[in-house]
Order: C-alpha cells, then structure tokens, then sequence
C-alpha cells in the first residue's frame, strides 16, 4: 500500500501499517495522462521546430547545429511541467475544485484524488527534460567555445568575432555568441562562462537541488527517514528561485528583426568579409529572447504559498476533544471537534500532534457519520507517531482535553454513491473495513430518519479479515447496530457476514467446543463468523434470490486482485432483463 | 532526526552522482570536447562508484529492500572487507574520485554530486555507521533429535488378560465402558 506524500504536509511513510489509513494509491486516468502526455509531446516538437527552421536562428544554428533545438524543446516542456508540478499537491485547492464540482461527473471528481501520482510523474518527466535540456547545452558551451576560438570556418569565426555594439538607444547587446572570453585556458572557459552567467550559474544550482530532491524522495528513504525527504524537498524553493531568473541573461540569441530584413543569412553567408562595406549586407545585430518561465510558474506558485497559509490557519484553528477511548488491541478512539468542519462518507483528515513532532501529518479515515456533531478516527498502534501518541492519551487524567491536534482536511472521494443503489453490497476486506464505519453509520441515520435522499432498502456487509485483532471496536459497532435494528423490528436491513480467512486449529478447537452459543464467539454477533474466504457465487445467488428484480451496487475497500474477482461475479450475475437482478460495481478507492 | 541513517541517503546520492559522472564522461568523449581525457576518466569513475554503490547495505533497524539483482555486487563489495565496510573510507574514496571531474565542465555536475555524496559517508562514518552486505537468510534445520532414531524394542509392560478383563461383578471400576450390558458367561 502507497503512502499518500502531500508536500507542505508530512507523512511518516511508517504510518502505512496504521489500520486506519487511507488506501490513497490510485491509478491515473488514461485519459488525463493522454492529455498531458500529448501536451509535452506538442510543446516539444513545436519548439524544437521554431528553432530549427526560425529563419532568425539561421546564424545561431551554424554555430549550434540542432543542438539549440534540442535544448529549447526540453526547456518549453520544462516550462509547462514546473507549472503542473505545485499544482497536485495543493489538497486544500483540490478539495475546493472538487466542492465546485458537486454538480459535474463523479469521474472528474476521482481524478482531483490522483494527486500524488501525478505529482511523481511530473517529477520524472521534469528530471528526463533536465537531462536532455543539461546535455544539450553541454553542446552548445563547448561549440561556442569552439567557435570563439576559431576553430572552426570563417563564418563561425566571424560572427564570433561580432562585437558588442551598444550604442543604439536601449542598450542591448547585439552579439551572438556569448562567450565572450578568451584569454584563458580554453578548456576552462566553457566552466568559467557557466559560473559567471546568470543562466549557467543558476542552471547548475537548481540542478543540484532538484538532484538532492530526487535522491531523497526516493522509496527507502521518504520511507524510513522521513525527516530528510520532508527537509530535502524543500529546496524546491531554491529551485523555483533559481528557475525564475534561469533565462535573465539573453543568452539565446537570434537576429533581430530589422538586421533580418536588411541582412539576409542565405545570401551573405558566405561573404563575410564583405559584411558592413556592401549595403546588402551591413552587419547584423542581434538579439537575446527574454525570460519566460515566470510566466507559467508565477501562477502555481501563488497558489501554493496560498495552500501552506491556509494549511496554517487550520492548524491554528481549536480543536477541542468530545471524547477519548482506548478500544481493545491498543486501539484508540478520538472523537473531535471544530468549528466549521463538514464531512463526507468516506473521507480523511491529517492529523498533526506537535507535541509529538511538528512535522509530520498522518492521514486517517474519519468512522463517524456526518449525521454526528463531531468526527471521529480510529487510531491503531502501528508505529512511532501513533504508539506516542496512544502513550500520551494513556498518561491522561480522566476527562481532560487532551494535546494540541491540528486537523486538516476533510479530504477525499465522497463515497455518495452508496445511498443510491436499493440494494447495497459493501465488501471490506481487512484494514479497508474503516469506511464502512461511517458508512453504514450514516446509512443507519439516514434510514431512521427517512432521509429522502437514501434509497437503499437493504444492506449486505461482507467483512473479510485475517484476524479481529484490532478491530473489536468494529465489531462493537456492529453489536451496537444490530440491537438497534432488532429493537425497532428492522433486523432485515442489515445483513452481515464475517470471513476470518487466518484461521487456525486453536480456532477450530474453540468453535467446536461453543458450537451451542447463540451468539457468535468470535465477535460476540448474532450472526456467525465464517472462517475461510467467502464462496462469491453462493453469495451473489442468496443476494439475487432476495432481490429479484432490484438495482444492486457492489463497493469494495480491499485489494485489486479481489475487485478484478467481484467486477466480474457482478457481469456474471447481472440478468439482461431488466427487471431481473442487475449488479453494478463500483470501482471507487475509499 | 536521531534515528536517521545517513548512509542510506549517501548511497543513493552517491549512485546518482555516479550516474552523472557517467552521462558527463560519454558526453565529452563522444563530442570530442576539449579535455576529453578528463571526460574519458568519468566514465570509468561513474562505472566504478556505481559498482561499488549499487548494493545497497542493510539497514541497522528494520527491513532493508534489495536492489534488484544486487546479490552478485553484493559478494564482490563483500570481498573487499574492511576497505567498502568501513564510511570513513568511502568518504575519502568518493571525495578524490570527483575531483578530476572539475576540470572539466561536462563532468562539473558529476563531480559535485559525488562530493555532496562524500559528505554525506563523512556524517554516517562520524556517526559509526558501516556497511553490512544483505544476504539471504540461510535455512537452519533443526536437527533431528536423537530418540528418533531408536524406537522402543518392546511394548510397553501391561497386567495380564484376566486382569485386563472387566469383572461383572464389579462394574463400576472397569477402565472402559461397554456399549450391550456386560453378563457373565454362563
């Protein structure tokens, strides 16, 4: 399971094993990663014809040769990806996107999820473009090195040789080519003309720096050693900086327009001794084309600054606590509270503890309902954050708030769907069975209170675990639920089933000996546990013998290979007919 | 921060930087560029620091994941004992490898990287981190106990029959019970 990386937030990559944690790991969209795709693939092959048949680069190309295309077509794909990269990791602006987009296709909703993938593979393209842009221009410093020293024919040398002629009114310079030393060791004009231009200066820093972010986010460390992926990565900020005034300097040159229309390269090529004294050909000037890249990265970055505030002011926001329970299997039960905090079924918040470190954010998924005034997680122990933190709220005196929490989010996919269907199957399969918890929660309020908007009639839950360690607060829930149910004389909404699939001997020996209780010995559920992975068929046949001719919908929190087994038991079942059973699976991730 | 083992990040570093050592070398070679000796240097250098970088070590807490296919680099760095064990060494390694890479601009890059990555083994070394190779866990079998091997001679000493068969006349101490009520033989 992915650890989700929001920046700006940290996430202790340890925190994966935490039970209560989201599965954020999504697979993009093909359609998006075509549009983008086929974005770098324009930018590319359009810039890199611009300069490789501009009639104003004539000049620059016979010093360059496609070495100059082959550095600006990455640098325009650069452009567009350092724009794209801050943009995913923006979770406050995504869930904001996403609130506007209540009313718009649920797909379009899912792929604002897909955040971090995304932010990855911006990453990779960003680094390939880097290389290429980098060794390109390895080329063209050694060429123009070349070229300065005479190496090469006469109309290199002599449109090296064109001074600098800054007498006209704006004082640019009219030069080609940029190197303009050459008194010193020609070896080492190439590394002396890189360290004292703005462009070449700045290119090697922010390479550096986005080198020391690739190395540290790497899976080993972002995992083991949050601290230096959390640190490293901000040097983004140099790079940025750096990024910005990368192209100040006008170091890519081209003929001006005016020196174009009266010197023609085709024709006074090869007359360079010529040049100045027939009025064909007068010397032709040039000029450097202006920085862009602040022109697509200004944008992102103001909004970014604009999400790490707004992520402060949430931190900073009260958070008081209704309720602190350790649950069995060192399990704790937070129930908050914020002014303003609305939630979905389904969602998440981060939750940051300072007193335990300042840092890091670790996701959870929220188990109570909307329908409550307050919100809920479950936290297990499965590391150093949350052992410190159940350690803490141990230590606590009875009935006092307990440490500063800042709370962000809610985030997520709401998982709405499921009060659409008549007919509900809710699968859960080990650590995915959290959601559930708000879901069938909600699913309860909303039945007791005839809420319009819940159409489902009937629920089977199918709940499959290695073992109930850890999770007897659900079981507890479940207990809680059932007696609700029976009490009102609605004991048929809710049908559930759980499949202990890590059983063993000792389990066997225990069920045979209490075969005779009425209440299950494992879970303390009237209805019985079933030990062994669920027999989908015998499934699929009692839901569709129930409910001849309803709209069923299939929600899974669990594994790919078990969505792949339900996607296709759901094509199997589903009758033709359309007033026989018809199965829809749901492909959302909680 | 205390839990941190910098060589994990070093070696990622360092095989990065070798990485470029190799890029800038092949660049400056094959482009013919002034001081391609020095280009032609990197490359042997940024195949070697990979070589020596590309098994990763194992972690001193928790599990450590393999590079794929590393087994093999792995014995090679192991055979060199205290030399590719010890930090302070590969610091120093690193740190003279890259400078050559500095008088050359294709290979500048190279050359700072595996610096930063020199450095980087200085803060693990001074923290008394080394090197261990991640090898397989080889199976021990138990061994098979002794009394296997000598199964008893002969059954174990029982009552004789008339002993062993219950006595109608006293039912109730018998050892097992019968399913048709015991009479006596007339």
């Amino acid at each position: 399971m992915e650890g989700g990386v929001p920046a700006g937030g940290s996430y202790k990559a340890s925190g994966l094993r935490m039970s209560t944690h989201r599965k954020p790991r999504s697979s993009l969209h093909h359609g998006e990663l075509s549009v983008w795709m086929g974005l770098n693939i324009f930018l590319f092959v359009w810039f890199y014809f611009v300069y490789e048949q501009g009639e104003t680069f004539y000049y620059t190309r016979h010093l360059l040769g496609s070495a100059l295309a082959w550095a600006r077509a990455p640098a325009a794909v650069l452009n567009f990806n350092c724009m794209l990269i801050l943009l995913p990791v923006c979770r406050n602006l995504l869930s904001l996107l996403r609130g506007s987009f209540v009313r718009c296709s649920r797909t379009m909703r899912k792929q604002l999820d897909k955040n971090l993938t995304f932010h990855k593979l911006v990453a990779y393209m960003i680094a390939l473009m880097t290389a290429v842009h980098m060794i390109a221009h390895l080329l063209n410093v050694e060429w123009l090195n070349n070229s300065r020293q005479g190496v090469y024919d006469n109309l290199s040398t002599a449109l090296s040789n064109l001074e600098d002629d800054t007498d006209d009114s704006d004082h640019r310079t009219t030069y080609l080519n940029p190197i303009r030393k050459n008194d010193i060791d020609p070896q080492q004009i190439p590394t002396y003309f890189v360290f004292t231009s703005i462009a070449g200066l700045t290119g090697v820093i922010i390479t550096l720096a986005l080198i020391l972010i690739i190395t540290s986010s790497m899976e080993v460390i972002r995992r083991n050693y949050f601290e230096v992926f959390w640190y490293t990565h901000h040097l983004f900020i140099i790079f940025f900086a750096g990024l910005v005034i990368h192209g100040i300097g006008y170091i890519v040159r081209r003929q001006n327009k005016e020196s174009y229309k009266e010197h023609n390269p085709l024709f006074c090529q090869n007359r360079t001794e010529d040049w100045g004294k027939i009025p064909e050909c007068p010397i032709p000037q040039f000029e450097g084309g202006p920085a862009q890249t602040w022109w697509y990265v200004i944008g992102p970055m103001v909004i970014y600054l604009c999400e790490r505030l707004l992520r402060f002011i949430r931190y900073m926001q009260n958070v008081q606590y209704r309720k602190i329970v350790m649950r069995p299997s060192k399990v704790l039960e937070l129930q908050l509270v914020k002014k303003g905090f609305k939630m979905d079924v389904g969602q998440y918040v981060f939750l940051n503890c300072p007193a335990i470190s300042q840092l890091e954010w670790h996701p959870f998924t929220m188990t109570s309902a909307p329908e409550e005034d307050f919100f809920s997680v479950h936290i297990r122990s499965a590391g150093d954050w949350t052992d410190k933190l159940i350690d803490i709220m141990q230590k606590l005196p009875e009935g006092s708030q307990g440490p500063k929490m800042g709370v962000d989010g809610p985030f997520g996919t709401a998982s709405e769907d499921v009060f659409d269907y008549e007919v509900s199957m809710l699968v859960g399969a080990g650590i995915g069975v959290t959601p559930f918890a708000s879901i069938l929660k909600s699913i309860w309020y909303k039945f007791k209170d005839n809420d319009p908007n819940l159409k489902t009639r009937k629920i089977y839950f199918y709940w499959l675990c290695r073992e109930t360690h850890a999770f007897e607060w659900f079981a507890d829930l479940l207990k809680a639920q059932e007696k609700e149910m029976e009490e009102r004389g609605m004991g048929d909404f809710l049908t559930y089933k759980l499949f202990l699939t890590g059983w063993d001997q000792s389990h066997v020996n225990y069920v045979m000996v209490n075969v005779d209780r009425e209440t299950d010995v494992v879970t303390g559920l009237k209805q019985k546990t079933h030990y062994g992975r669920p027999n989908w068929d015998k499934e699929f046949e009692q839901v569709r013998k129930e409910n001849p001719t309803s709209v069923v919908g299939m929600f899974l929190c669990g594994p790919e290979a078990l969505g792949k087994v339900l996607e296709k038991k759901c094509g199997k079942y589903s009758d033709v007919d359309p007033r026989k059973t018809k199965f829809y699976f749901n492909k959302e991730n909680f | 921060m205390g839990k941190i083992e910098w060589a994990m990040w070093a070696n990622e570093q360092a095989l990065a930087s070798g990485l470029i050592l190799l890029t800038g070398g092949i660049v400056g070679v094959a482009g013919q560029f002034r001081g391609w000796e020095f280009a032609a240097y990197s490359v042997a250098a940024g195949v070697f620091v990979c070589l020596l970088e590309y098994p990763r070590g194992k972690r001193a807490k928790g599990t450590s994941v393999e590079r794929t296919g590393q087994y093999c680099f792995t014995v090679c760095v192991k055979a060199f004992g205290p030399l590719t064990r010890n930090y302070y060494v590969r610091a120093f390694l690193h740190a003279a490898i890259c400078v050559p890479g500095g008088f050359m601009l294709a290979t500048v890059l190279g050359c700072v990287c595996l610096g930063i990555a020199s450095l980087i083994y200085l803060a693990a070394a001074i923290r008394g981190e080394h090197w261990e190779p991640i090898l397989p866990r080889k199976e021990v079998r138990k061994p098979v106990a002794e009394s296997i091997k000598n199964p008893p001679q002969n059954p174990p000493p029982r009552p004789p029959p008339e002993m062993r068969r219950k006595q109608a006349k006293d039912l109730e101490s018998a050892a097992y019970d019968n399913p048709i009520s015991v009479t006596a033989d007339e």
